[in-house]
């Protein structure tokens, strides 16, 4: 088991009335990729910007590496940042940018020019060093601010949404490297986004945050199969609920369910429901076709609205159910979650 | 009832474009070129002349006798060499004062108190330039000025009149210039660029020296090259709390009735420092500032 490098213990941090981050207890585990997600105003960067030092808390405490540093400026602390609009230095050429921890913490010239030369290359950006920051693209200038920030070889990396300035493209190849990099420095990153495809594809684990407190830690594959509360259930994934009568209706049990929308299948009325799967009748109120997929949006004969998700696998005839079609969508019932409103 | 469909037409001006242009171009170009740029030549011209010794009248032969006198007689270059030291120290100051004050303005003060505070460092602007300038006639004035009675129980005089009185009030009188520039350049400076200073290890300090300051040095020059060439082509302030203390304006204006040439020579001099001084910062990017 992976030691805890950073503890936060009772995070609180109000701005006048709002309380931005409530309470929170976290662990970050030495080498792991750590996502907080959330919706904008949920604490998640709030969080982040109190373990870099940037906010003090109200309330609670920040260790890093065993050490309490609540009270310490972030220049005395052994993280390093990526701001969500890089913050590069405009007066200083890219390998200056890079340079300036080390030339701050006086590390000799000459292993401080090949130390950021080395970051420079690890990011794919070898002989770009000369160039002022204005002359680089987005997703250009977001590897500066990563190479400026890893040269440093912090315990751990914090990285406020550096992707959210990029186009979709570009940003999917940039988790992809992110990983990578990751991988290959072996330093602890700590990721924040309000992207779920971002947090799913790339991390170890993933915090998901609601109105300043953490409603569930887990594993991408946790989080999205079997997510906590219906907060999550809809803000990682699409919201798909079976609540109250329509849940005791078809489930037999009342309570708030989810089921993912790639779960359920869509068959004609007069399917034969096979055993250990639950089935619901309804009509295709809307056909969405996505390329890789269709959407059906169905509206329940007891009340509510599920989603189902087709793969296009056969052709492009999106499974052959048209819009106003009666049909039924059933679903094994290992794919039925419990969550909590 | 039917309708008809027109399409619409563009107004006169989006049918003659040149025409617009020349609409809008041609006063103000009368202004620069033939009003502005006119006097400037006459200027010019005028400082190669010279006055006929015996009748006092303007001779028009060309004749470099007028710079000469400037730069052979020591008492005026040495007024010259006084009034880029009153310039540059008015500068100097108003950086010195302007820096806290802006950065109080731009960063400390909470944003809804800015438009106040950006109009009270506007406020003196508003009031006569004259006024101003006997107002601080009586805080310098020695023995029963404002300042010496201020300091007089710590059996000091205040500076009285003279180069001193002449720097504090040019100082006063152009620190707004400085303040602007400043103040907008600080609140164009994300405060990521800062935490990504603190960031990387840096006190507030060393941030101050290696990422404020140089990311401001356009503001700056911005803000001295209006409080450097105001005070170098000043003359009432020199006359009203310079003591005897003259400036170069001074020289123009005791020459121009009987000298004209002359006058116009030592005109020229504060036009080509300034002229320098913004060819020196050109490449600082400060023009594209003000």
């Amino acid at each position: 088991m992976a030691s805890v490098i950073i503890r936060a213990r009772g995070l609180t941090r109000r701005f006048g009335d709002v309380v931005a981050v409530d309470g929170v207890n976290l662990d970050v585990l030495e080498g792991e990729f750590l996502t907080l997600l959330g919706p904008s105003g949920s604490g998640k960067t709030t969080v982040l910007r109190m373990i870099a030092g940037f906010e003090r808390p109200d309330a609670g405490s920040v260790e890093i590496g065993g050490v309490d540093v609540t009270g310490v400026p972030p220049y005395g602390r052994d993280v390093n940042t990526v701001f969500q609009d890089y913050a590069l230095f405009p007066h200083m050429s890219v390998l200056k940018n890079i340079e300036y921890g080390l030339k701050v913490k006086k590390v000799p010239r000459a292993e401080r020019t090949e130390r950021a030369r080395a970051a420079l290359a690890s990011v794919r950006l070898e002989g770009y060093g000369d160039r002022a920051p204005s002359q680089l693209s987005g997703g250009q200038r977001q590897r500066v601010a990563l190479a400026r920030a890893l040269v440093n070889r912090p315990r751990v990396l914090l990285l406020d949404e550096p992707l959210g300035a990029l186009d979709l493209k570009l940003r999917e190849q940039m988790q992809v490297e992110l990983k990578e990099i990751q991988r290959e420095v072996g330093i602890t990153f700590v990721f924040v986004t309000h992207d779920q495809d971002e947090a799913l594809t790339m991390s170890d684990r993933i915090v998901v945050f609601n109105e300043g407190r953490i409603a569930q830690l887990g594993t991408p594959l946790e989080v999205y199969e079997h997510p906590a509360t219906a907060f999550v259930a809809g803000f990682v994934g699409t919201s798909n609920l079976l609540a109250g009568e329509a849940a005791a209706a078809v489930l037999g049990r009342p309570g708030t369910w989810s089921v993912r929308p790639e779960k359920i299948r869509v068959v004609g009325r007069d399917a034969s429901v096979e055993p250990g799967c639950h089935a619901v009748r309804g009509t295709v109120r809307e056909v969405v076709y996505v390329g890789m997929s269709t959407r059906f949006v169905v509206d329940l004969e007891v009340g509510g609205t599920l989603m189902a998700v087709e793969q296009n696998s056969d052709a492009a005839n999106s499974g052959g159910h048209l819009r106003g079609e009666p049909v039924l969508l059933t679903w094994r019932t290992e794919h039925e979650y419990e969550v909590q409103n | 009832m039917t309708t008809v469909a027109t399409t619409p037409r563009g107004g006169f001006g989006y049918r003659h474009p040149r025409l617009r242009l020349a609409g809008l171009l041609t006063a103000p170009m009368l202004w620069l070129v033939a009003v502005y740029l006119g006097s400037l030549g006459a200027l010019l011209l005028t400082a190669f002349w010279t006055v006929d010794d015996f009748t006092g009248q303007v001779v028009r032969d060309l004749t470099l006798k007028n710079f000469q006198q400037v730069f052979t007689n020591p008492a005026y270059y040495g007024v010259i060499l006084r009034t880029v030291g009153i310039a540059v120290l008015v500068t100097l100051l108003c950086l010195v004062l302007a820096l806290p004050l802006a950065t109080f303005m731009a960063r400390v003060a909470a944003p809804r108190w800015r438009p106040l505070l950006v109009a009270l460092v506007l406020t003196p602007l508003w009031a006569s330039y004259l006024v101003k300038v006997y107002a601080w006639r009586a805080m310098l004035a020695p023995e029963e000025g404002v300042i010496s009675w201020f300091l007089s129980p710590l059996g000091l005089d205040g500076p009285g009149f003279g180069f001193l009185g002449i720097v504090i009030t040019l100082t006063y009188l152009w620190l707004p210039y400085m303040v602007l520039p400043i103040y907008a350049g600080l609140t164009r400076l994300p405060n990521s660029m800062l935490d990504a200073s603190a960031d990387l290890g840096a006190r507030n300090g060393r941030t101050f020296r290696s990422v404020v300051l140089p990311i401001l040095f356009p503001s700056i020059v911005a803000g001295s090259i209006f409080t450097f060439s105001l005070s170098l082509g000043d003359y009432i302030t020199a006359q009203i709390v310079g003591g005897k203390v003259i400036m170069l304006g001074n020289v123009v204006q005791i020459n121009y009735v009987v000298n004209l040439p002359f006058a116009a020579a030592v005109a020229t001099i504060p036009v080509i420092i300034v002229l320098l001084y913004l060819a020196a910062v050109r490449r600082s990017g400060a023009l594209e500032n003000i």
